[in-house]
């Protein structure tokens, strides 16, 4: 089955707005430290991810696992633009989300092999993590669902006096959810600061956004609310940082939601068992020419606040750990029958 | 007879009346060129096209309500939710609007359609994902909850609820999809509101729907070892119950257990241990048992899970405790 052709990055960055883009300026410049952190960050996603894919193929992992590899840039350059006191608050494909929301590679794959150990007590999975502690609000299973969630938070931080802005994160295919609509009108009506971060990886399981999508560009869903809407291009963590930060200060200064439909992709099948014979296999090697680690790699390297030798080094250290974290997992004890009945009520 | 699957048995039934009625047409998400997540549909968008085979976004709410018009207006939807859980997003839809919509025009108004999809937990899909909610759309008056536990009546069912002229809820069970059973050759229908006996027994009644019917007939081989022989009845039908079927046989045995996976509170079970404490008080000479679902949202977890439904453990336990 033929889908339209897929676009491809181009280094523009800001493709589009519903409005003028505000000028909050440039993003604060990152330390070295911070940057080699980031990269850091993204490099082990890619490592869980790709362990995790492993561990499902040989039965280790049970139900669903949607992972992220290709879409990194996202979560990272968008948490890079706030503090780890903003809340954000995703749908299932969350690895790395907690990740970057201090989850440990330990407890993150104990959860997916349903351990004691693991984030959530086994008690959640894949799709459920959570991390309050760093305002990492789920790991949410029904499309959408998450939506309202998003909107909730943000309007505690403003009913607290907190001025902080609240990412919400959804895939493409859940802005044709009621749940979204009607959150976009309460957010733009009550002046609620949430930015719905929508990660456009083009599909929405086997459905092309063109197939499911009456506009194919979605930030234009904001012009009905009279929001402001901007598409921008995902695979550089930079300008995803960017743009991140003006839409996170306009959203603390004035307290305007926005969305930001950033443009990405996802290189693995939906879950685990997608044949993915909705695409051809040229198209995802075309969008691998644009990985958001390798972009971040370069760039650091180029901006020589890292040597090749250094960064070499740091990325077996990753790799170690990953492989360290899914030993000590696999050693952990499955949980007791008895929490079956904790935590159910407060 | 020819052995099937029971995904293919739906997707035989919807190609039958499909062909048989041209109001009948097929929405959902994936159902057309995905051939459906759990591939129910597959080969149904080639055969009927896109005008009757259609690809939803992930739209529950919308797509429910499109087809609770359609079937205002004389069309014959089938709506597919990719499962049951989701059903939820479009729960006023379904309870609102299906369920009332006749009462409320003084009956002016029918409303011909199917909602179906998979149901059910122990396949680590989590807490939002595993629900059993035959019991909660049986509480609404006007709507119609079958649960075919073979492909026998995968087929028979739905083909029944796709000529109803009311919304029936056809609930199917993803554990259930790749199983093979026996299919009648030809056409048939299984009728909406009759149970079936699966195995004629006198020492004790076995009352159960959906996936619990398997998991009891694996029990069973134990029974049998202990020289018990239960009559183990598949209601099939939770709304109508076949009330009939279940009273004479527990005047006959004496004794009842209830196996289902919906919650022990307000279940399925609680209402069939009810109903015969009342028609049945005078026959029974144990207590009614129930083995359900556990009263705890569905954990992740393979160790937790296996717990949370109905099991071959608990069923013979049950059982014990009534024969004893
Ligand atoms: C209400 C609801 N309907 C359907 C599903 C099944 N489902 C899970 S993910 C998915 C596709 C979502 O695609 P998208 O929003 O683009 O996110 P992506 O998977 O691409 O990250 C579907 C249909 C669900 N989880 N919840
Ligand atoms: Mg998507």
């Amino acid at each position: 089955m033929a889908t339209k052709k897929k676009p491809l990055p181009t280094g523009a960055g800001v493709l589009a707005s519903t409005h003028p883009l505000p000028d909050y300026g440039a993003a604060p410049a990152q330390s070295r430290e911070e940057r080699i952190e980031w990269y850091r960050l993204m490099y082990l996603t890619r490592k869980f991810e790709e362990r995790s894919y492993q561990s499902y193929q040989t039965g280790l992992i049970g139900g669903f696992c949607h992972l992220y590899n290709g879409q990194e840039a996202v979560a990272a350059g968008t948490f890079a633009a706030v503090t780890d006191a903003d809340p954000v608050i995703t749908a299932y494909r969350d690895h790395a989300h907690g990740l970057m929301r201090g989850i440990q590679p330990g407890p993150a794959f104990a959860e997916l092999y349903g351990r004691a150990t693991g984030v959530v007590k086994g008690k959640g999975g894949s799709m459920h993590y959570f991390n309050v502690e760093k305002q990492m609000w789920g790991g949410h299973g029904i499309v959408g669902g998450q939506t309202a969630l998003g909107l909730g938070l943000a309007f505690a931080t403003k009913y607290l006096g907190e001025k902080k802005v609240c990412f919400c994160y959804m895939g493409d295919g859940a802005v044709n959810q009621g749940t979204f609509h009607e959150s976009l009108n309460l957010a733009q009506l009550m002046q609620i600061p949430v930015i719905y971060v929508i990660e456009n990886n083009m599909y929405s399981m086997g459905t092309a956004v063109e197939r499911h999508s009456a506009p194919v560009e979605l930030y234009k869903r904001a012009l009905g609310y009279d929001m402001l809407g901007v598409r921008a291009e995902a695979q550089d963590f930079d300008i995803v940082r960017q743009v991140s930060w003006t839409l996170a200060e306009r959203a603390r200064k004035e307290n305007m939601p926005a969305i930001l439909e950033l443009m990405t992709y996802r290189y693995r099948g939906h879950s685990m068992s997608d044949p993915q014979l909705y695409r051809s296999k040229d198209e995802v090697e075309e969008y691998r020419k644009h990985d958001p680690i390798e972009i971040l790699r370069e760039k650091i390297l180029a901006e020589g606040i890292i040597n090749e030798k250094d960064l070499d080094s740091l990325e077996e250290k990753v790799r170690k750990e990953v492989v360290a974290a899914h030993d000590w997992a696999l050693a952990s004890p499955f949980p007791a029958q008895s929490e079956i009945y904790t935590d159910i009520y407060a | 007879m020819a052995k099937i699957a029971y995904r293919d048995a739906v997707r035989d039934a919807m190609a039958e009346e499909m062909t048989r009625d041209s109001r009948v047409f097929l929405i959902g998400e994936e159902v057309a060129q995905y051939n459906g997540a759990y591939k129910c549909s597959k080969g149904l968008l080639d055969k009927f096209g896109p005008d009757r085979i259609i690809d939803s976004p992930i739209s529950e709410a919308g797509f429910a309500g499109l087809c609770i018009g359609a079937a205002m207006y004389g069309l014959r939807p089938i709506a597919e939710f990719m499962t049951f859980s989701f059903s939820f997003v479009a729960f006023d839809q379904i309870v609102n609007n299906a369920a009332q919509i006749r009462y409320m025009s003084g009956g002016q108004i029918k409303i011909p359609m199917v909602f179906r999809g998979n149901s059910g937990g122990g396949h680590q899909i989590g807490a939002t994902h595993s629900h059993a909610p035959e019991n909660i759309y049986a509480t609404f008056p006007g709507l119609k909850v079958v649960v075919p536990a073979f492909a026998a009546d995968a087929k028979g069912l739905l083909k029944s609820a796709i000529r109803d002229d009311n919304p029936v809820l056809v609930i199917e069970n993803e554990a259930l999809y790749g199983r093979e059973s026996e299919v009648p050759e030809g056409e048939y229908l299984t009728p909406i509101g009759k149970a079936n006996i699966l195995q004629d027994g006198v020492d004790l009644t076995i009352v159960t729907h959906g996936r619990s019917c398997w998991t009891v007939l694996e029990a069973n081989q134990e029974l049998l070892k202990m020289g018990i022989r239960a009559e183990i009845i598949d209601l099939r039908s939770i709304k109508p119950l076949d009330w009939p079927t279940v009273f004479a046989s527990v005047r006959k045995t004496h004794r009842l257990v209830c196996v289902d996976e919906t919650k022990p509170f307000c279940g399925v079970s609680s209402q069939v241990a009810a109903e015969v404490s009342r028609a049945c008080f005078d026959h029974l000479d144990a207590p009614v048992l129930r083995v359900t679902s556990v009263e705890a949202p569905m954990p992740f977890s393979s160790a937790l899970e296996d717990e949370c439904i109905p099991n071959v453990a608990r069923i013979i336990e049950a059982v014990k405790e009534v024969v004893a």
